[in-house]
C-alpha cells in the first residue's frame, strides 16, 4: 500500500510539473508562426523583433520541458513495471511513433530556431519553426492517443493469465481512434492554445501598463487577444464533447465528476458545491435536471449513479474529482468572459483604454495552467482505481521490485530539483520580461520611433 | 514464427533498438565527452566556444535517448520493465544528471556573475561525467547479469548493489571513450590554442580508454564465460572483435595525422562496432538472470505481439529517414568551426 501510494505520489508530482511546460511550448509555438508569417508577409521588423523575443522564452519552456519528459518516460518502466509490461504491446507503439515523428522533428529543428537566425534565410528559418510548433502538436497527439487507450481501450485483445497478462494489439487505427482519442486531444490542444496566449498577453499588458515596448506590445496583443478568444469559445466544444463521451464510456467518472449517487435517474447540474461522499448528498448551487438535459437534452433522463457500480470499481476521491471538474469548468468561464470582454472594447476602438483591464490580463496567464492541471486531475483521478479502465487496477500495477524507501529517496530527489528548476525558471523568466524584446536605450534597435505620449499614461 | 527477408521480427526490433541505442551513443556520446573536459579547459572563451560547439546539436542528440527508450518499451516490454525498476537507482540517478546537464547549459550564458558561471561550469562536467560513467554501469550490470527472480521481480539486496567491480570497469571504459569521442569533436570545431590544447585531450583519453578496454576484455573472458559462448560457437564472428580492434587503432592513427574529420568517423564507428559486440555477446538474451538461468529474459519472451512489432517497423521505416534527413540538415546548417554570436550561450 505504502509503495503504491509513494509511487502515485511521485507519477503526480512529477507529471504536474512537466505539465506546466509543454501546453506553453505549444501555444507559445502557434503564436511565434504567426508572428514570423507576418514578418515574411509584410516586411515589418516588429513581427521579427516580437519572434524573436518569444522564441527566447520558448527555449526556456522547451528545454525544461524535455528534460521533465524524459524523467516520465522512464518512470513507466522504473515505478510501474507491471503497468509496462501490460500495456507495452500497445502504449508502446504510441510512444515510439511520437518519438519519431514528434520529438525527432521539434528538437531537430530546435537548434536552427534557437540559433540559426543569421544562418538561414528568412523562410527557411519559418519552416523551423513550424517544424517545431508541429512537432510539439504531433507529441501531444501521441501521448494523449495513449492515455486516452487507458480511459477508453479499442483495438486490443487481452493475452495470458493472471500475472502475465498483458493487452496485445488486434487493430492499430482502432487503437489511435479510441472512444475518447479525438475528443481529449482537441481538449489538451486548445487548453495549450490557451496557456500560450495567456502568456503572451499577459507579458504586452504588463509592458502596456508600464509604458514600455508600447507599439510593438499593441501588435502582439491583439494577435494573442484573438488566439485567446477563438480557443476559449472553442474550449465549449471540446468540453462539451469530451463530457458526453465521459458519460458514454466512463459513466462512473462522470458520476465523479457531478457527484451523482442514485444508480439511474435525472441528474442535477452543479455550478460549485461540496460532496458528502457518506451520506451520498451534495451541497451547492445547482440547476435542478442539468446534467441529464447536458448529455441529452431533457430534464428527466436518467443518468447512470455511483451507486451503480460496486465500491471497488469507483473513484475513492469523489469530492476531489467533483471540485477539480469544476474548478475547470469555472475557469473556463472566466477566461471565456475576459477575452469576449476584451474583444468587444478593441471592437469599439477602446481596447487599451482601460488599465484594471490590462492588470486582469497580467495576472490572468496562471488561469489556463490551474485549468489544465485540474482538469488532468480529475480525468486522471476519476478513472480510478483502474490504471486501464476496466482492466488492470492501479493497485496491481506498479514495480514489485522496487521499495518504498527507493521512491521516497527519489521522490525527495525529484521535489528538490523541481523546486530548483522552478525557481530558476521564474529567475530567468522575470530576467528575460524585465529586459524586453529590444534594447530601449539604443536608437537603432527600435523598430519604429517610440511614441513618448501613449494611450494608457495618457488616461 | 513469422519472418521478413527470413530474419523473425524480434530479432529485426532488436536490431532496430540496437541501431537507436549505438546513435545515441554516438551523439549524446560526444556531447558528454566534451562536457567532460570543461573544467579542463581555464579560460572563458573555451568554455563558450566548447559549450556553444554542442549547443544547436545536445537537445537533439538527446531525443535519441527518447526515441532508444520508447523502442525498448514498445518492442520488449518486459525487458523495458524489468530492467528500469532493477536498476532504480542508477537510472533515477541518470535522470537527475540529464536535468542538470540540460539546465546548465540552458542557464550559464544568463548572467555575468563569476560564480554563477562557475557552479554552472562545474555542475555541467560533473552531469557529463557521469551521465557517461552511469551509461557504463548500467551496460555492465547487463552483460554481467542481474537478479531477476520470479515474476521478472529484482531480488538485489541494497542501495548499491549496481556498484560491482564489473560494472564500475565498464563505466571508466565507457566515460574515457566517450571523452576521447567528444575532444575529436571539438576538434573539428575549434581553432587556435585551444585546438592545440584538445590534441592533447585525445591523445589522454584514448591512452586511458584503451587501458580500461584491455581490462574489460580480460575481466569478461576469466570471469563471465557466458559472454563468449557464441563466439567460440560461431567462429566467423570473431570478424566482430577484429574490425573493433582495427577501427579503434585507426583512431589513435588517424588522430596522430591531425586527420579529425576521419578521426571522428572512426571513433564514431568503433562506438556502433563495441555495442555490436555487447549485441553479439547477448543475443537470442537481452537480461540474463544470476540466479537462475530459466529466470533470464531473451527477446522471444520479452517482445510485443508480431503485429505491435510490424506496425512499429511501418513507423520506424516511414520516420527513419525523416529524422536522418533533418538531422543532416541541422549539421550541415551549423558546420564549421563556432562562431559567438547573440544567440549563443
Amino acid at each position: 500500500m505504502e509503495t503504491e501510494i509513494l509511487a502515485r505520489l511521485q507519477f503526480a508530482f512529477t507529471i504536474a510539473f512537466h505539465y506546466i511546460y509543454p501546453p506553453l511550448s505549444i501555444g507559445l509555438g502557434l503564436v511565434m508562426v504567426i508572428f514570423e508569417s507576418l514578418y515574411i508577409r509584410t516586411k515589418n521588423p516588429e513581427y521579427h523583433t516580437l519572434a524573436k523575443f518569444w522564441t527566447k522564452i520558448f527555449a526556456l519552456t522547451f528545454g525544461i520541458g524535455v528534460v521533465t519528459g524524459i524523467v516520465m518516460e522512464f518512470e513507466f518502466g522504473t515505478n510501474w513495471a507491471t503497468y509496462s509490461r501490460y500495456v507495452g504491446d500497445i502504449f508502446g507503439s504510441a510512444l515510439a511513433a511520437e518519438g519519431i515523428f514528434a520529438f525527432a522533428l521539434e528538437s531537430g529543428f530546435l537548434g536552427v530556431l534557437l540559433f540559426g537566425w543569421n544562418r538561414v534565410k528568412p523562410w527557411v528559418h519559418l519552416v523551423s519553426t513550424i517544424g517545431v510548433f508541429l512537432g510539439s502538436m504531433f507529441s501531444a497527439v501521441w501521448i494523449v492517443v495513449a492515455n486516452s487507450w487507458q480511459q477508453t481501450p479499442a483495438g486490443y485483445h487481452i493475452v495470458g493469465e493472471g500475472f502475465h497478462a498483458r493487452a496485445e494489439i488486434t487493430d492499430f487505427w482502432a487503437m489511435v481512434f479510441n472512444p475518447s482519442s479525438i475528443d481529449r486531444l482537441t481538449h489538451v490542444w486548445l487548453g495549450a492554445f490557451l496557456s500560450g496566449s495567456f502568456l503572451i498577453l499577459s507579458i504586452h499588458a504588463y509592458y502596456l501598463l508600464k509604458g514600455r515596448y508600447v507599439e510593438i506590445s499593441k501588435k502582439a496583443f491583439k494577435i494573442a487577444l484573438v488566439v485567446a478568444t477563438v480557443f476559449s469559445l472553442g474550449q465549449l466544444f471540446t468540453g462539451h464533447h469530451s463530457a458526453e463521451g465521459v458519460a458514454h464510456n466512463q459513466p462512473a467518472k462522470l458520476a465523479a465528476m457531478e457527484g451523482h449517487f442514485e444508480a439511474s435517474g435525472p441528474a442535477d447540474m452543479y455550478l460549485l458545491g461540496y460532496v458528502d461522499k457518506e451520506n451520498q448528498t451534495v451541497s451547492g448551487i445547482k440547476i435542478p435536471g442539468g446534467l441529464s438535459f447536458l448529455l441529452s437534452y431533457d430534464f428527466n433522463t436518467p443518468v447512470t449513479g455511483l451507486n451503480a457500480f460496486p465500491e471497488d470499481e469507483r473513484p475513492s476521491q469523489i469530492n476531489a474529482v467533483f471540485q477539480f471538474y469544476h474548478l475547470m469548468i469555472i475557469i473556463g468561464m472566466m477566461l471565456i468572459g475576459l477575452t469576449l470582454y476584451a474583444s468587444f472594447l478593441w471592437a469599439r476602438g477602446k481596447l487599451f483604454e482601460q488599465r484594471w483591464l490590462l492588470k486582469v490580463f497580467v495576472f490572468a496567464a496562471i488561469l489556463p495552467q490551474i485549468a489544465n492541471q485540474v482538469g488532468w486531475f480529475a480525468a486522471e483521478m476519476g478513472r480510478q482505481p483502474w490504471v486501464v479502465y476496466g482492466l488492470l487496477r492501479t493497485s496491481d500495477a506498479f514495480s514489485q521490485a522496487v521499495s518504498a524507501n527507493q521512491i521516497l529517496f527519489s521522490l525527495i530527489l525529484f521535489a528538490l530539483v523541481y523546486l530548483l528548476l522552478f525557481v530558476l525558471f521564474v529567475y530567468l523568466l522575470n530576467k528575460k520580461i524585465k529586459h524586453g524584446p529590444y534594447d530601449e536605450s539604443d536608437e537603432n534597435d527600435r523598430p519604429l520611433t517610440q511614441e513618448i505620449t501613449n494611450v494608457i499614461t495618457n488616461n | 514464427m513469422d519472418t521478413f527477408l527470413s530474419i523473425d521480427y524480434p530479432t529485426w526490433w532488436f536490431l532496430v533498438v540496437g541501431a537507436l541505442f549505438s546513435g545515441y551513443a554516438i551523439l549524446d556520446g560526444f556531447d558528454f565527452g566534451a562536457g567532460a573536459w570543461h573544467l579542463f579547459l581555464k579560460k572563458e572563451e573555451s568554455r563558450r566556444i566548447a559549450l556553444n560547439a554542442v549547443g544547436p546539436v545536445w537537445d537533439g542528440n538527446e531525443v535519441w535517448l527518447v526515441i532508444g527508450g520508447g523502442a525498448l518499451f514498445a518492442g520488449f516490454p518486459v525487458v523495458y520493465a524489468t530492467l528500469f525498476s532493477s536498476m532504480y537507482i542508477p537510472f533515477m540517478l541518470f535522470l537527475l544528471f540529464i536535468i542538470f546537464r540540460a539546465i546548465s547549459i540552458e542557464f550559464r550564458g544568463k548572467e555575468e556573475m563569476l560564480w554563477w558561471r562557475k557552479t554552472w561550469d562545474i555542475s555541467y562536467a560533473v552531469s557529463s561525467i557521469m551521465l557517461a560513467f552511469l551509461l557504463g554501469v548500467v551496460l555492465g550490470n547487463v552483460l554481467q547479469g542481474i537478479a531477476i527472480g520470479e515474476n521478472y521481480t529484482y531480488h538485489g539486496s541494497g542501495f548499491f548493489e549496481f556498484l560491482n567491480p564489473y560494472s564500475l570497469i565498464v563505466g571508466f571504459t565507457t566515460l574515457f571513450l566517450f571523452m576521447a569521442h567528444g575532444a575529436i569533436y571539438l576538434l573539428l570545431k575549434t581553432e587556435g590554442r585551444l585546438y592545440t590544447k584538445l590534441t592533447f585531450f585525445v591523445k589522454r583519453g584514448m591512452i586511458l580508454f584503451m587501458v580500461f578496454f584491455g581490462i574489460t576484455s580480460i575481466y569478461t573472458l576469466l570471469y563471465i564465460p557466458h559472454l563468449s559462448d557464441d563466439f567460440k560457437s560461431n567462429p566467423a564472428l570473431f570478424i566482430f572483435p577484429l574490425l573493433t580492434f582495427l577501427s579503434i587503432a585507426n583512431v589513435s592513427r588517424l588522430a596522430h595525422k591531425r586527420s579529425f574529420g576521419w578521426a571522428f568517423f572512426f571513433s564514431s564507428l568503433s562506438i556502433s562496432l563495441l555495442l555490436s559486440l555487447v549485441a553479439i555477446e547477448l543475443y537470442p538474451m537481452m537480461l540474463v538472470s544470476t540466479i537462475d538461468p530459466a529466470y533470464s529474459i531473451d527477446i522471444y519472451k520479452a517482445a510485443s505481439s508480431t503485429k505491435s512489432l510490424k506496425i512499429m517497423l511501418t513507423i520506424a521505416a516511414i520516420g527513419g529517414p525523416l529524422v536522418l534527413a533533418y538531422t543532416l540538415f541541422v549539421y550541415k546548417t551549423f558546420r564549421g568551426k563556432v562562431k559567438l554570436d547573440e544567440t549563443s550561450y
